[in-house]
């Protein structure tokens, strides 16, 4: 098993304020991995810094690479897929223009057409809706069309924060199904930031536990699950 | 949500001045003070007239400040205040012959009333609107003021000659040091008045309206009898200036007063800092000094030097003075430290 | 009835220079939604460059594209030296230095070239248009190029990878960010895009307004205002736009009394001020919603 992400004493700033104190976990290749907390933990500052879309020192890696100094777009372009909270969806367009730009950086024409029916065969809501404009569609559709257009990319890394977010719960178990799908089948890694923690840990096969921006709990996603009391100090339930 | 709406959490336009650092401390205004009043004494009148005119731009920068800085509404139309102040002291003084000093309060009530109606219509523009609003307005001005059935009052296009006063009391002093320490007084008190405002809960009220508009309105803020009471503030001070100037130039014309003013005056209070009352003397000195050092530099390119120098101002400091007083604050704070 | 038929074909035959400008100053706004004020100076600076290739010999046309791929690069490089370092600082900040920018232009080309007025030729003639005593053919060209200027950047933003990326980049940066985007150059492109179209409208207004470095200065205003009127969103907006402020412009100068040709300009602002406080996203923009 190798080791996909690697993140190293991460700190991370917001101004003056320290959201991160010294953040340090690792990621293997085809697993999915959670990272829980309560609010304002540090959970979607971590995947931030990641990605570089804010202040932060400490050593993140990627595939042995060095994510560093890197802009936002270049650490995209490595193969990481970042859906953030909220979604981010580019409202004014049409969902097949979305599902476009999550292949923009891509060269194989072929190749994204392909991918954009796959897609469709993944989630046949978008494939009803595929030139309606993306901010016309429900929560829990702009949610799948994130992650559809993370998957454009045929990344290597998806990270996620909070998906589960606003969404009545049938519609995040079936969101989560086909998380679970892709991870399996189309063997993408993923990194899962939830605050549903009951949902998420059922989902991964790892998991990590964040409070005021320190790795308080790391393990096993079932064994996390079973051990009722870091389940209720920590995990609330 | 709707197809055809964007949704935007914008940061407010124009950035706030932390509290604390809105003005110098009291040591350094005393010793400002004191070295405004005492330098008369030892330069020659051309120069105390320069100074004069230094005081006067600033306290337009000033205006300026209260409503950008402050309140957060752009205007790039300051110049049409100026000239409505400033005519109103010239026709006062002419062709009634109303004392000087008494033209400065009415010009500055006409003013507020014509910023503060002004100010409605502008209640719904933000941004580069309400820039385009105010620049309509200040590339008007001119041509209103040639206007043929006005010419009785307003002289057209030649405008009115204005009486320089003398001291009072048969003060030992000349018109032009006179007329410094005048306006030296109008511009402290309206600063001090100024300082107090910002400070006060009106100033709150601007701020508020600043950052945030819609929340100010969610907390009961009256976002719209604030907004255009700035208007009407910032109006009443640039005609005060105005006054000023018509008085220390000693005539008033329309092409005195065109949209150039207006931008030379945006000019002061970005390179002064805006929202940082003091630095407005000190984007008056860039605008005021500054053109002068280009044409001496090249005339022929005096634009384009006078550009290059603004460029090299913005880029060193891009919050403009209050940049350099805070780093002159820190250096201060560590030599004490050492 | 006729002199009103005859002042609105007037007012669209010069709003075409206005849809012009209008096109370019909305092309920078999606890019850095700011407004540019030395846009007008670098269209004239770059109709200049056009006039002095044709002095040197150079035929029209080939004027006119080197002209056009000129300024297209001097529109990145500008951007890329002079305001890339000010993304960081505070919008007005940015404003003084788009006056730096007018200052710097308008001073060089009043050097190189002096104030007094040229002739500045056109390639579509200036007989009467069909016949008519109202359109040019020059104005009827004008008419063309900006409308041919429209359907290019429509299909250049609709139909191409390149023109998504920069829709994706102006509409939300992060998002775009987010799938590879390098929204930096993005805006250096639009700022080349936009000189571009600068230097098209230049070149067509020259003939009218005659060459000389402060021929842009009430152009560039009224294709502000038509822009805005427009709704700065939409460069439909913006040619429409143009196209009534022409028509504003005569109607006022005609039926309004006392208004010669100094008033003109401010009574055409009100009005267009008054159609935003009816319709304050313009004609044709998108409302924004601003969410606390």
């Amino acid at each position: 098993m190798t080791t996909l992400l690697n993140v190293k004493d991460l700190r991370a700033y917001y101004g003056q304020v320290q959201a991160l104190h010294g953040l340090s976990f690792s990621l293997n290749e085809g697993s999915l991995t959670t990272l829980l907390g309560a609010n304002g933990a540090g959970k979607t500052t971590t995947l931030r810094a990641i990605c570089n879309m804010v202040r932060s020192s400490g050593a993140v890696e990627f595939d042995g690479k060095p994510l560093n100094n890197r802009s936002t777009e270049s650490i995209v372009r490595f193969g990481i897929a970042h859906v953030p909270q909220g979604r981010g969806t580019f409202t004014t367009m049409t969902v097949e223009e979305n599902l476009q730009l999550g292949a923009i950086t891509r060269k194989d024409s072929a190749g994204i057409v392909a991918d954009i029916e796959r897609m469709y065969a993944h989630f046949p809501v978008l494939k009803q809706r595929h030139t309606q404009q993306a901010g016309t569609l429900s929560g829990g559709e702009q949610q799948m069309l994130a992650v559809a257009r993370a998957l454009m990319l045929r990344p290597r890394l998806m990270l996620l924060d909070e998906p589960s977010f606003g969404l009545a719960p049938l519609v995040v178990r079936d969101l989560f199904g086909i998380l679970g799908k892709i991870n399996r089948e189309d063997k993408v890694s993923i990194l899962v930031v939830e605050q549903n923690a009951q949902l998420a840990l059922e989902l991964a096969d790892q998991a990590y536990v964040i409070e005021t921006g320190r790795i308080v709990m790391s393990g096993n996603a079932k064994d996390i699950a079973n051990n009722e009391e870091i389940r209720k100090s920590y995990l609330g339930y | 949500m709707s197809a055809a709406e964007d949704v935007v959490t914008e940061a407010p336009a124009v950035e706030a001045v932390p509290k604390r650092a809105m003005t110098l401390g009291t040591g350094t205004s005393l010793v400002v003070l004191a070295a405004l009043i005492i330098m008369p004494v030892f330069v020659k009148n051309f120069i105390i007239f320069q100074m004069t005119m230094l005081l006067i731009y600033g306290l337009a920068v000033l205006a300026l400040n209260i409503l950008t800085g402050g309140s957060g509404q752009f205007s790039l139309g300051q110049s049409a205040f100026y000239a409505v102040g400033a005519y109103t002291t010239a026709v006062l003084m002419e062709h009634f012959n109303v004392n000087y000093a008494l033209t400065l309060p009415i010009a500055g009530v006409v003013c507020f009333g014509f910023g503060f109606l002004f100010g409605q219509p502008a209640l719904r523009l933000s941004g580069v609107y309400l820039a385009l609003a105010t620049f309509a307005l200040a590339t008007a001005m001119p041509q209103l003021l040639k206007l043929n059935f006005l010419e009785h009052w307003t002289g057209g296009v030649q405008g009115l000659v204005v009486t320089k006063p003398d001291a009072p009391f048969g003060l030992p002093m000349s018109q032009d040091m006179w007329l410094y320490y005048f306006s030296l007084a109008v511009v402290l008190a309206i600063y001090i008045f100024s300082v107090n405002l910002l400070r006060s809960r009106s100033g709150r009220a601007f701020m508020a309206i600043r950052d945030n508009e819609i929340a100010a309105s969610a907390m009961g803020v009256d976002v719209a009898l604030y907004k255009t009471l700035a208007f009407g503030v910032s109006a009443a001070i640039t005609g005060i200036a105005g006054s000023l100037g018509a008085i220390a130039v000693q005539f008033v014309a329309p092409d005195s007063y065109t949209i150039t003013l207006a931008i030379s005056l945006f000019l002061g209070m970005v390179v002064g800092g805006v929202g940082w009352l003091p630095g407005s003397i000190v984007g008056a000195a860039f605008i005021i000094f500054v053109p002068n050092i280009a044409e001496s530099i090249s005339k022929g390119l005096s634009g384009a030097v006078f550009g290059v120098l603004l460029f090299l101002v913005i880029y060193l400091v891009p919050h403009g003075a209050r940049q350099v007083a805070i780093l002159g604050q820190q250096l201060a704070g560590k030599l004490r430290k050492n | 009835m006729e002199l009103f038929t005859n002042q609105v074909l007037a007012g669209i035959a010069t709003g075409a220079i206005y849809a012009c400008m209008a096109l370019a100053v909305v092309m920078i706004y999606q890019a850095i939604d700011h407004l540019n004020f030395a846009q007008g100076e670098m269209a004239m600076f770059s109709t200049f460059i056009s006039w002095q290739l044709m002095q040197w010999g150079v035929p029209y046309w080939a004027a006119f594209v080197i002209t056009l791929a000129f300024s297209f690069v001097a529109g990145i490089a500008i951007e890329r030296i002079l305001f890339k370092p000010l993304v960081k600082a505070p919008v007005l900040t940015n404003v003084a230095g788009f006056i730096a920018l007018y200052a710097i232009i308008n001073s060089s080309a009043g050097l190189i070239w002096d104030f007094t007025i040229k002739q500045y030729p056109t390639p579509f003639g200036s007989s009467p248009f069909l016949g008519s005593q109202l359109i040019s053919t020059h104005q009827a060209g004008m008419i063309g190029v900006t409308v041919l200027l429209l359907l290019g950047l429509y299909f250049f933003f609709q139909y191409t990878r390149i023109g998504l990326a920069m829709r994706a980049a102006a509409s939300v940066p992060e998002s775009a960010r987010l799938v590879g985007i390098n929204t930096s150059w993005m805006i250096a492109l639009g700022w080349g895009m936009a000189t571009a179209i600068g230097a098209i409208a230049g070149m067509l207004i020259a003939p009218v307004v005659f060459l000389e470095p402060n021929m842009m200065g009430g152009v560039l205003i009224y294709g502000f205002a038509a822009a805005v009127l427009g709704g700065l969103t939409s460069p439909f907006g913006a040619v429409v736009g143009g196209f009534l402020v022409g028509v504003f412009e005569n109607l006022a100068g005609t039926y309004i009394p006392g208004v010669g040709n100094e008033l003109k300009l401010p009574i055409a602002l009100a009005l267009i001020i008054s159609v935003l406080v009816v319709k304050p996203a313009g004609l044709f923009g998108r409302q924004i919603v601003k969410r606390v």
